[in-house]
């Protein structure tokens, strides 16, 4: 799209203001969150390494190469800070019980990272992430028992959304009757409390003092869930600090939750609407894994920050230090300098190297289990629901922001 | 035919060993690494091409004979 377009796009929405997105973009403009492909396109074109004075200034790279670059390069760019809005603190913060926990490792640098990640990676291979297969297959079952006589539903709602809170619930060893809870306490923390700290504050004492809570259980009366696993865990010798832990499990139900909904919700959402796609899905059933790769790059839900450790020239952008970057592995994932009809789903591509969970040292730990999660999702729907379509194509509302997917989908089947 | 996998680049993806399992297998923190010594069995060029396309991470080279 012409700038010019673009720009008359934004001027109508907004009244009187005009956006240019090379300077000013704005990631949480309702237009940018409904369709930011355009926009994408136009910025790897003309000014790939895009700024703004919003929220403190930050830098947002679209290109593949770019992205690939800015992420293996841990040393300039910094994981201590993940979200692009500057979270301020409340003055009371350092009286918090709570005060001091991030979420390791997505938060942490080398070298605490090095051992902060190799704590949770054996419980996230695709060997361990498939003993929780059966259950996610059978839970995806009964949501679908619950709406398949209506001939219609709420994909994100009533499908998409109930999977991911469950799986993570069962892993912790809590209740399946908190999903509901967590996903309102990770949406408060990271959708609407993104721009919101009213919400988050609460959002985040909550859901610490419930993980508190479980660890210091679990510590009791040990089982073998992952918490238990984490405790009996070891670092040279020595047990984990509580305060680490704390943020591990955070980082388990905030990381884990509204991105694996937003994937499956962002499949359904495209099967919906390519009768061809689900055709393909059904006889061939053998594609799967490429499938969901494919999904997973061309709807890649997640983008998370870097913050600058020195003054940094990128690329000829000026980055003082302790700016923001805003790493847009979705835009990088339809670069068509690196893939082939980047704007086109084929469901059984085969060269395919997205990086939808990242790249380099802070590669997504969940990659496994998302993807476990999505495949079982879409394949589950598709042999009990194998055409459907969206009932009303301007119901469908989307969260974006860092993490983008459909928060509703309404859709009918026969 | 070889393939190698390089340990430092490496991050886990596991997108080889979903591609080729013949020829990668995965550490306990899932790192992989190359079968034996790497040789690609006569039918299985292909699947190797394929890996080292697929590896986000640019991790895998080939060795032609």
């Amino acid at each position: 799209m012409a700038t010019e377009q673009m720009k008359a796009r934004t001027e109508a929405k907004n009244g009187q203001q005009t956006r240019d997105w090379a300077t000013d973009y704005d990631i949480f403009d309702p237009d940018y969150v409904r369709d930011p492909y355009p926009v994408w396109d136009e910025l790897r074109e003309k000014c790939p390494v895009a700024h703004t004075e919003h929220w403190g200034s930050s830098w947002m790279p679209t290109r593949y190469d770019d992205l690939f670059a800015i992420a293996q390069d841990f040393q300039n760019f910094s994981s201590r800070e993940i979200l692009v809005a500057p979270i301020q603190p409340p003055p009371d913060a350092e009286a918090s019980p709570f005060y001091g926990v991030r979420a390791p490792p997505i938060s942490s640098d080398p070298p605490e990272h090095t051992w902060a990640r190799k704590l949770l990676l054996p419980h996230f291979s695709i060997k361990a992430v498939s003993v929780y297969e059966d259950e996610t297959r059978e839970l995806a079952n009964s949501l679908i028992d619950r709406f398949i006589d209506n001939g219609r539903a709420d994909a994100a709602v009533d499908y998409a959304q109930q999977i991911p809170p469950r799986v993570i619930a069962s892993m912790l060893g809590v209740p399946h009757d908190m999903a509901d809870t967590f996903t309102g306490w990770v949406r408060n923390l990271l959708e609407l409390g993104l721009t919101n700290p009213e919400l988050r504050g609460p959002a985040r004492m909550e859901l610490l003092s419930f993980l508190n809570n479980q660890i210091m259980a679990r510590r009791e009366k040990p089982t073998d869930d992952l918490i238990s696993k984490l405790l009996q865990a070891e670092v040279e010798g020595e047990p984990v600090s509580h305060i680490h832990l704390l943020g591990t499990c955070l980082l388990i139900v905030i990381a884990g939750i509204d991105t694996t909904w937003s994937s499956i919700g962002s499949a359904l959402w495209h099967l919906a609407q390519h009768p061809d796609d689900r055709r393909m899905l059904i006889e061939r059933p053998e594609i799967i894994q490429n499938a969901v790769e494919e999904l997973l790059r061309a709807y890649s839900p997640v983008t998370m920050a870097r913050v600058t450790n020195r003054e940094v020239e990128y690329s000829g952008c000026p980055m003082k230090e302790n700016d923001r970057v805003l790493m847009n592995f979705p835009a990088a994932n339809r670069d068509p300098a690196k893939f082939d009809d980047p704007d086109k789903v084929i469901l059984d591509r085969e060269f395919n190297p997205h990086i939808a969970f990242g790249v380099g040292i802070h590669r997504c730990a969940g990659s496994n289990l998302a993807r476990m999660e999505m495949r079982v999702s879409i394949e589950e729907w598709l042999k009990r629901i194998p055409d459907f379509r969206l009932e009303d194509p301007s119901a469908v509302t989307w969260a974006g922001g860092q993490v983008r997917g459909p928060r509703n989908l309404p859709v009918v089947f026969p | 035919m070889k393939v190698k996998v390089d340990q430092e680049k490496c991050q886990g993806h596991n997108r080889c060993f979903v591609v080729a399992s013949e020829l990668f297998e995965l550490d306990d923190y899932g790192y992989a690494h190359e079968v034996g010594d790497g040789t690609v069995p006569p039918g299985l060029e292909e699947k190797a091409r394929l890996a080292v396309a697929n590896c986000p991470e640019r991790a895998i080279s080939i060795e032609e004979d």
